[in-house]
């Protein structure tokens, strides 16, 4: 295996309550580099960050992080494992008992016997990085959704990891929020040397930071490439999911039985 | 169409019934893991500090000011009924034994599970919904042993305190109404509740009720709320259920701890 | 919440829950006056000890002296034994004579002593043998029933 990749997905399936969810996965993440898994809702992007981060397991098929099968570690390993892993949730799932400052310093506290002055030295570092040093001690109640997104980042490296998580890092943020954020998400790579994998759909934002697309649909990955190559594409689904067109490969309608024979067949039925 | 209907119907049933067994199991199994990884909870004593304030500090002025009005009515109510037979002097001994017997655990043990149950299960299914315990679990921190645990315990550890707080102020609530108001004898009030209350078979009894109430209501409170559905729907629902089925159990248990109690004497 | 003050507030919670507790036990239950230190065991046999239990006060001249500690059934000679604890300050000649009685018509049944002139007095585990039955309601009334109508055949 290369050492260069730092996380490795080979022929990965995965089924929830017997339907399916991903039906052979391959992804290659290299040391360094911004990754973006794009796709609809609901079709396996945040199922395979929790595969990669050891909250699920596959059903079929390899996970490989930093060259360790995460299926395969039991818990102290995994969570060993965890510690060089960040991730940042939807909504910043920041811990809302607490205040920014004891948000940033919790994996400090809780992993290490590090003196006060030298965890407060390290938190007011990452929130530095994030620009929310004036805001440690705020509670998060009182932060607006960018600023807990940032927050929530300043949380994730903490520990300086070695691979950070994004999940919908985009999601209902303003057009400033947004864009902070995703220069953020370039910035603290380049700067730590670490690798991203970020989960969205917002293809336009995306596609400025990110080296590496992949594009998952129902389970399967349709399309992959750099941000140019997905520019120039002409396969119809990534077509229609940049162009944001309403009706494509991906139908409008829910699947259903031909509308004729509904009406004929469930009218009687009707309750 | 009408075999269709109750092949239906049972296999519904069939479903519903293995499902509450699961759950059953679930539930167990989740107790289990929240006392073997009560190191932290103990370990770590402020986060159980913290919570036994919200659970126990919270609850105090409910817990009191019911005891206080639960007792005054045993003192009226003791009063009129005892006096047709002549011995008002024994409505010490009622108020008392029926406090500490049973009103005091069970009432409080219901108060408690409407007053920092819910809390509990809403405060852990709110953090469900906001990924808060998903994030913990990614920072290597395991939510049963950070969250779980110390609910849990500060649950335990404040249910019989609160019990014992109600039964007192509920037999000052009664001293209160029959000593001072109704006028009945202050001596015999007090010489004939302690000649007929005995330490081992009726308090150390109650309290032995109320700690187990405490850990009945702290597993369905941490239960629910750790297994909620991650929605706002979802929290509700589990804070509903929360005082509904930890209610039920409650009772549920009183009656087979009076049976094993109480059975001899 | 500042630590301090949260501390500070569980502290006193558990301060007068632990006092709720200590006023139970010694303002309302009996532990302060079921456990007088000193004890000696007294043991005496009955014919029939009605509805005596464990625990049911021993007295003398109205006074609590004791309690009775365990009751058990001799097969040899068909007859109850009971112990009692009694209360070492108090110490009774060797004819006192046992009765169970009865506190009111309903009440709780209790021993009582009643003393007699003797100069020797009872030591630890000493078996008293003078005692008196308890009254068995049932009995009589059964016996007032057949009196009366032995009375009226008459």
């Amino acid at each position: 295996m290369s050492s260069e990749l730092l996380v490795k997905l080979t022929d990965v399936n995965f089924t929830y309550d017997r339907r399916p969810v991903l039906k052979g996965i391959n992804m290659q993440i290299p040391r360094g580099k911004v990754v973006a898994i794009m796709g609809l809702s609901g079709c396996g992007k945040t199922t395979t960050l929790r595969l990669i981060g050891g909250q699920l397991r596959a059903t079929a098929g390899e996970v490989l992080v930093a060259g360790k099968n995460v299926g395969e570690l039991d818990s102290d390993e995994l969570y060993a494992l965890r510690r060089r892993m960040g991730m940042l949730f939807q909504f910043g799932a920041l811990f809302t008992d607490m205040s920014v400052y004891d948000n940033v310093a919790f994996q400090l506290h809780e992993h290490t016997d590090l003196p006060e002055e030298l965890v407060r030295d390290m938190v007011m570092m990452k929130l530095h990085a994030v620009g929310l040093r004036g805001a440690h001690d705020l509670m998060p109640s009182e932060l607006s959704g960018g600023m807990a997104r940032r927050v929530a980042l300043a949380r994730a490296i903490a520990l300086d990891p070695l691979l950070i998580m994004y999940d919908e890092p985009f999601a209902g943020l303003d057009p400033i929020s947004l864009s902070i954020v995703g220069e953020l998400i370039r910035t603290l790579n380049n700067a730590l040397g670490i690798s991203s994998i970020v989960v969205t759909h917002d293809i336009q934002e995306s596609l400025k930071i990110v080296d590496y697309v992949y594009f998952v649909s129902e389970g399967r990955i349709v399309a992959e490439g750099t941000p140019a190559d997905i520019r120039k594409s002409d396969q119809p689904y990534v077509h229609q999911f940049i162009w944001g067109e309403a009706d494509g490969p991906v139908s409008y309608h829910y699947p259903a039985r031909p509308f004729g024979e509904q009406i004929y067949r469930e009218a009687p039925r009707a309750r | 169409m009408r075999d269709d209907f109750f092949s239906g119907g049972l296999r519904g049933l069939g479903r519903r019934v293995t499902d509450r067994v699961w759950r059953l199991g679930f539930a167990a199994r989740f107790l289990l893991a929240t006392i073997r990884y009560s190191t932290v909870a103990f370990g770590r004593f402020g986060l159980t500090i913290r919570e036994i304030y919200f659970t126990g500090v919270l609850s105090l002025i409910i817990i009191l000011v019911s005891g206080l009005f639960v007792g005054m009515v045993l003192g009226l109510q003791g009063y009129d009924t005892l006096q047709r037979y002549g011995s008002s002097e024994a409505l010490g001994i009622l108020v008392a034994l029926s406090l500490v017997r049973e009103l005091g655990p069970v009432v409080a043990a219901l108060l408690f599970a409407s007053r920092a149950g819910s809390a509990i299960t809403a405060e852990i299914g709110l953090m469900k919904a906001t990924e808060q315990l998903s994030a913990m679990e990614m920072m290597a921190v395991d939510p049963i042993a950070r969250v779980v645990a110390p609910r849990f315990w500060a649950g335990v550890i404040s249910m019989p305190l609160l019990a014992a707080l109600f039964s007192a102020l509920g037999i000052f609530g009664g001293y209160l109404v029959g000593v001072q108001l109704i006028g009945v004898d202050e001596g015999s009030f007090w010489s004939q509740m302690q000649a007929s209350v005995d330490f081992r078979e009726d308090i150390v009894n109650g309290v032995i009720k109320s700690a187990v109430f405490g850990v009945i209501i702290s597993w369905i409170a941490v239960f629910e709320g750790y297994d909620c559905e991650p929605t706002a729907e979802g929290v509700s629902g589990a804070t509903t259920r929360t005082v509904v089925t930890s209610s039920l159990a409650i009772l549920a248990a009183d009656f087979i701890l009076t049976a094993l109690m109480f059975r001899g004497a | 919440m500042n630590r301090a003050t949260l501390d500070l507030w569980v502290g006193f919670f558990v301060a007068i829950g632990l006092a709720a507790l200590l006023f139970l036990a010694l303002k309302v239950g009996n532990l302060a006056s079921s456990n007088v230190g000193e004890t000696y065991t007294l043991q005496a046999e009955f014919d029939n000890i009605g509805g005596l239990k464990v625990r049911a006060p021993v007295k003398s001249a109205g006074v609590v002296v004791g309690r009775v500690a365990d009751i058990r059934f001799d097969p040899e000679t068909y007859r109850a034994v009971v112990s009692m604890k009694m209360d070492a300050r108090y110490k009774f000649p060797r004819d006192t004579i046992l009765t169970i009685n009865t506190s009111g018509i309903l009440g709780e049944q209790y021993i009582g002593f009643e003393v007699g002139g003797d100069t020797a007095m009872l030591k630890d585990g000493d078996m008293v043998k003078k005692t008196q039955s308890a009254v068995v309601l049932e009995k009589l009334i059964s016996q007032f029933m057949f009196n009366k109508a032995q009375e009226d055949k008459k």
